[in-house]
C-alpha cells in the first residue's frame, strides 16, 4: 500500500550468487539490516526498505536453470518470474500450479518468501506444496541447501520454516519446483446471484458434492463492475455476487463435473449460469477476476487490500459484517477472493490525501482482521504480515506464540539482521529491535 | 484393534503437562509415546521416562464442508479414517495404519505417508495447525483450522518429520479430502530401469495417477478419481487390470508385502524419481513413482549415502540395524548447528526425545 515508503541506506543489485554472498558477509560483519526484495509485488510492505539497511534486489537473478521434463522439476533463480517458469514448461506439456495474481511480475524467490497462493490453491496447493528444494544464504553468508530432489529430507523441515518466513531468516537463491503436466481441458462456470449469502451457500453446496474445484472464486457488486468495466470479461452487472468455478482434469471428468455444478448453482438459487465455450472465452472470465485489484484502482485514488481466511461456512456472516463496517467507517468496499479457500480479499477504497480517511481504512482493516480471527479464522492467508499485519498478530498468538517465533528467528539471525521490523513483533528482549516498528509507522 | 478395550475419548493435556514439569524439574528427559507402532522404527534410541499420551483421543472438531478435521494426537488413525468415510472423505495421504495402532500425533511426528504422496501430499502438506507443549511446558498454538494461513512462521509443518522433539504434539488439524469415486490397478511386466522411466513418463501425462510402484518385475499404477477419468484413462493406456488390488495398495501401504519381512536392517531411500536404478544393494521394492525406494542388508552407510547424493535425496535406516549409531543422512556443520539452535528455541532444556532423531540433537 501506498502508506508505507521508506528509502534505503543503499541498493545492492547482484548479479551472481557470490555476490550476494559477499554482500551479505560485509553486512555481517558491519552489522547492517539486509532487506531482500524481488519483483517488489507483495501486498504487506514486508519488503518495504529499511532506512539503516542494504535493499538486496534479487531481480537480476533471472535464470531458469534446469528443466528436467522426466523428473517433472525446475530449477530456478530467485528474479525468475512465477509466469515465466510455466510458459518455459509449456512446450513439454508441464506447469507451475501457484498462480498469484501478479504472476506476470512476481517472482519465485518472493513467492517462497510470502508462500504465495493464487486461485487454484484449493486443489494445487500453496507454493509450499509445489517446491522440492532452496539454495539458501544464512545471515553470515553460508550456502544451505535445503530439501531435496526427493520428497523429503533427513533433518528438521527447513523448508517449511523458510517458505512464507518473509526474508527474516534467510536470503533464497535457488528454488526448484514441482511442474505438473497441464490438464487436457479446463472449463469456467460463472454464477450470478442476487445477493451475497446466496453465493457463499452455493460455494459449500459444491464441496459437500465431494468436488474440489481447480478455482472457486468470487467477487462482489462493486468489484464486479469495476472489473467489467476494466476488461469487459461478460459479467452480469447486475448481480450482487458472482462465483467462478473452474474444473479441470480429462475432457470426460471435466463434462461431467460441468454440468452438475451448472446445476448445483442453479439449485442453489443463481441467477444465470454461464459456461466457457472455449479456451477465448475462459481466459476472458478469469481476466476480469486477476485484473479486479487495478479496476479498483481506476475507481479509486487508493485502496487498502486485506487478506484474512476464514471457515467457508462462516462467509456470508462475514461478508454481511464486512459491509455493516463499511458503512460505520463512510467507506466503501469491494470484495474480490478465493471463495473455496475461505480466503478473503476486501478492498477498503479511501483518498490517501485525506488523513482521516487513512486512519478509518486502517481503522476498517483491523476491525476484519480481528473478525476473521474471531470466527476461527486468520489475518493472512497469502499476502504476509509484513509491516502492514504487525500489530494484528497479537489478536491470532498469545504472547508466549509470539516469544517462540522470536525463538526461531534468533535460531537463524540472531542479530536480527534479515529484514528487521516486520513479520514477527518483538515483545521485548531487545529494545532496539523493538523500536524498529515504531520508527516505521506513519502518523 | 478389537483385542483390547478402547480407551475413552479425553483431554489429558493437563496431565501431559503435568508429567513434562515433574520431568523438567527433576531433571529428567521424557520419550513420547503414542500407539508405539514406530517405537523401534525411524528413529534412533532414546533414553527417557516414557510420556504416555495415548489417553489423549479424540476427535475435536470436524466439520465435512470445511474439508477439515481437528483430533487429539493420540487419536488412532483408525478413529479418524471411520468418521471421514461416514463423510464420503479420506485422509490423501494414505497413512499407514500399523495394526490399528497408529496415532494423529506419530504418524505427524514421523511424517509417514503411503503410495499416494506423491500426487495427494504427505501429513506434512495436509497439516494446517497443532496444538503442542514445548521444552518449557508451554501450551502454544500454531496455524490454525483454514487452508490458507501464512501469519508466523510453518511451526505445524516443522513438526513433520521432527519425532517429537520440538513438542508433544497435543492437537493436530488437517485439510482432508473426498474420496475417490473409483480406483483402478493396471500392471505391466518389465524392468526396475524401464519402470523408473515408464512410472515418471506417466505421471507427466493429466491423468488421475494415484500410485506407481515396482517390484520383482512387474510396475503397478493406480489410478483414482472420477469414473469418467479413470475409464478413460485406462482405455488410452491398456495394460492388464489387476483384481483384488485393495489388498496391494494396503500391503504396500502397511509395510506386509513378503519384500518386508526380512528383519534385518531395511533402508529407505528418498530420492528424485527418475534416478537410475542401482543394482549394487540387492533386491528394490520401488515406489512413490520412484522417488521411494526399499532394500535390505548390512550395507556400509556411507556407501548408500553417496549413492542417495548421487541420486538427488537421502537414505535412512528405517527400521533394524545399530539404532545407537545414526540412522539419518549426515548433515554438515552449517546445517548441524542451525538443527542445534532450532531445537533450543523449542527444548532449551533438551528434555524431549532427546537422540531420537539425531546423537547431537
Amino acid at each position: 500500500m501506498t502508506l508505507y515508503s521508506e528509502l534505503p541506506l543503499l541498493v545492492v543489485l547482484p548479479e551472481t550468487v557470490e555476490q550476494v554472498q559477499h554482500v551479505l558477509r560485509i553486512c555481517h560483519e558491519l552489522n547492517v539490516p539486509v532487506v531482500a526484495r524481488g519483483a517488489g509485488t507483495g501486498l504487506s510492505a514486508g519488503a518495504m526498505p529499511h532506512p539503516e539497511g542494504i535493499l538486496l534486489c534479487l531481480s537480476k537473478l533471472d535464470q531458469i536453470l534446469d528443466i528436467d521434463i522426466l523428473a517433472r522439476t525446475a530449477r530456478a533463480q530467485p528474479g525468475v518470474s512465477n509466469l515465466s517458469i510455466s510458459d518455459a514448461a509449456a512446450e513439454h506439456g508441464l506447469y507451475y500450479a501457484p498462480d498469484p495474481s501478479s504472476q506476470i511480475a512476481c517472482t519465485i524467490g518472493g513467492n517462497v518468501s510470502e508462500n504465495s497462493g493464487g486461485v487454484h490453491c484449493l486443489k494445487y496447493g500453496l507454493t509450499v506444496h509445489n517446491i522440492l528444494s532452496l539454495e539458501v544464504l544464512t545471515v553470515e553468508g553460508e550456502k544451505l541447501t535445503i530439501g531435496s530432489m526427493g520428497l523429503d529430507s533427513p533433518g528438521y523441515d527447513l523448508m517449511a520454516l523458510l517458505t512464507g518466513s518473509e526474508g527474516l531468516l534467510g536470503i533464497i537463491t535457488e528454488v526448484t519446483v514441482r511442474l505438473l503436466p497441464l490438464p487436457e481441458l479446463a472449463q469456467v462456470i460463472m454464477a450470478g446471484f442476487n445477493n451475497v449469502s446466496t453465493a457463499g451457500n452455493a460455494v459449500g453446496a459444491i464441496i459437500a458434492e465431494g468436488i474440489i474445484p481447480a478455482g472457486l472464486e468470487m467477487m462482489d457488486r462493486l468489484a464486479i463492475q469495476a472489473a467489467e468495466d476494466f476488461a469487459q470479461a461478460g459479467y452480469p452487472r447486475e448481480a450482487a455476487a458472482i462465483l467462478l468455478c473452474e474444473v479441470d482434469g480429462t475432457s470426460e471428468e471435466v463434462a461431467q463435473h460441468t454440468q452438475k455444478i451448472a446445476r448445483l448453482f442453479e439449485q442453489h438459487g443463481a441467477t444465470s449460469v454461464t459456461i466457457s465455450r472455449d479456451e477465448t472465452q475462459r481466459a476472458l472470465l478469469w481476466k476480469g477476476r486477476k485484473a479486479a485489484f487495478p479496476a479498483i484502482g481506476r475507481i479509486s485514488p487508493d485502496y487498502y487490500c486485506m487478506d484474512g481466511t476464514i471457515p467457508r461456512s462462516q462467509l456470508s456472516f462475514v461478508l454481511n459484517e464486512i459491509y455493516r463496517l463499511s458503512e460505520q467507517y463512510a467507506l466503501p468496499v469491494a470484495n474480490v477472493f478465493h471463495a473455496g479457500d475461505g480466503n478473503l480479499h476486501p478492498l477498503i477504497m479511501f483518498d490517501a490525501s485525506d488523513s482521516t480517511a487513512i486512519h478509518r481504512a486502517e481503522e476498517f482493516g483491523a476491525k476484519i482482521l480481528e473478525l476473521s480471527v474471531r470466527v476461527g479464522g486468520c489475518i493472512t492467508g497469502e499476502h504476509g504480515v509484513g509491516i502492514e499485519k504487525l500489530s494484528q498478530m497479537t489478536n491470532q498468538f498469545t504472547a508466549q506464540e509470539l516469544l517462540q517465533l522470536e525463538d526461531i528467528k534468533h535460531a537463524f539471525d540472531p542479530a536480527l539482521n534479515l529484514n528487521p521490523g516486520k513479520g514477527i513483533p518483538i515483545l521485548k528482549r531487545c529494545q532496539e529491535y523493538r523500536a524498529l516498528p515504531a520508527r516505521h509507522q506513519h502518523d | 484393534m478389537t483385542e483390547r478395550p478402547p480407551l475413552q475419548n479425553q483431554d489429558r493435556s493437563e496431565h501431559i503437562i503435568n508429567a513434562l514439569q515433574q520431568a523438567r524439574d527433576a531433571r529428567n528427559s521424557v520419550y513420547i509415546k503414542g500407539g508405539g507402532s514406530k517405537q523401534h522404527l525411524i528413529g534412533r534410541n532414546c533414553n527417557g521416562t516414557i510420556l504416555d499420551i495415548s489417553g489423549h483421543r479424540g476427535i475435536v472438531d470436524y466439520q465435512p464442508q470445511e474439508l477439515v478435521i481437528t483430533a487429539r494426537a493420540g487419536t488412532p488413525l483408525v478413529d479418524i479414517i471411520a468418521a471421514l468415510e461416514n463423510e464420503g472423505q479420506s485422509l490423501s495421504f494414505e497413512p499407514p495404519l500399523f495394526s490399528g495402532i497408529a496415532t494423529l500425533g506419530g504418524t505427524l511426528a514421523c511424517n509417514l505417508s503411503g503410495p499416494a504422496r506423491p500426487w495427494s501430499g504427505s501429513i506434512r502438506d495436509m497439516v494446517l495447525g497443532v496444538r503442542l507443549i514445548n521444552g518449557k511446558c508451554e501450551q502454544l498454538n500454531f496455524g490454525g483450522k483454514v487452508i490458507k494461513n501464512v501469519a508466523g512462521y510453518d511451526v505445524p509443518r516443522l513438526q513433520a518429520g521432527a519425532l517429537g522433539t520440538l513438542g508433544v504434539l497435543c492437537e493436530v488439524s488437517l485439510k482432508v479430502l473426498p474420496r475417490a469415486n473409483k480406483t483402478l490397478t493396471l500392471c505391466y511386466d518389465m524392468s526396475a530401469q524401464e519402470a523408473v522411466q515408464y512410472m515418471n513418463q506417466k505421471a507427466g501425462q493429466p491423468k488421475p495417477l494415484s500410485g506407481a510402484f515396482w517390484l520383482d518385475g512387474r510396475v503397478y499404477m493406480r489410478l483414482s478419481g472420477a469414473t469418467s477419468a479413470v475409464d478413460s484413462t485406462v482405455k488410452q493406456w491398456g495394460g492388464e487390470i489387476l483384481a483384488s488390488d485393495e489388498t496391494l495398495w494396503r500391503q504396500l501401504r502397511e509395510m506386509t508385502l513378503p519384500f518386508f519381512d526380512d528383519q534385518g536392517a531395511l533402508w529407505r531411500f528418498s530420492v528424485q524419481s527418475s534416478a537410475k536404478v542401482r543394482h549394487d544393494f540387492g533386491t528394490t521394492l520401488i515406489d512413490w513413482c520412484g522417488a521411494q525406494r526399499w532394500v535390505h542388508g548390512d550395507h556400509a552407510g556411507e556407501v548408500l549415502q553417496q549413492a542417495a547424493a548421487e541420486a538427488g535425496g537421502h537414505v535412512s535406516l528405517f527400521r533394524g540395524g545399530d539404532r545407537n549409531a545414526e540412522v539419518r543422512a549426515p548433515l554438515n556443520s552449517v546445517e548441524q548447528v542451525l538443527q542445534q539452535r532450532l531445537k533450543k528455541s523449542f527444548d532449551p532444556d533438551g528434555i524431549l526425545n532427546p537422540g531420537r532423531l539425531y546423537s547431537w540433537l
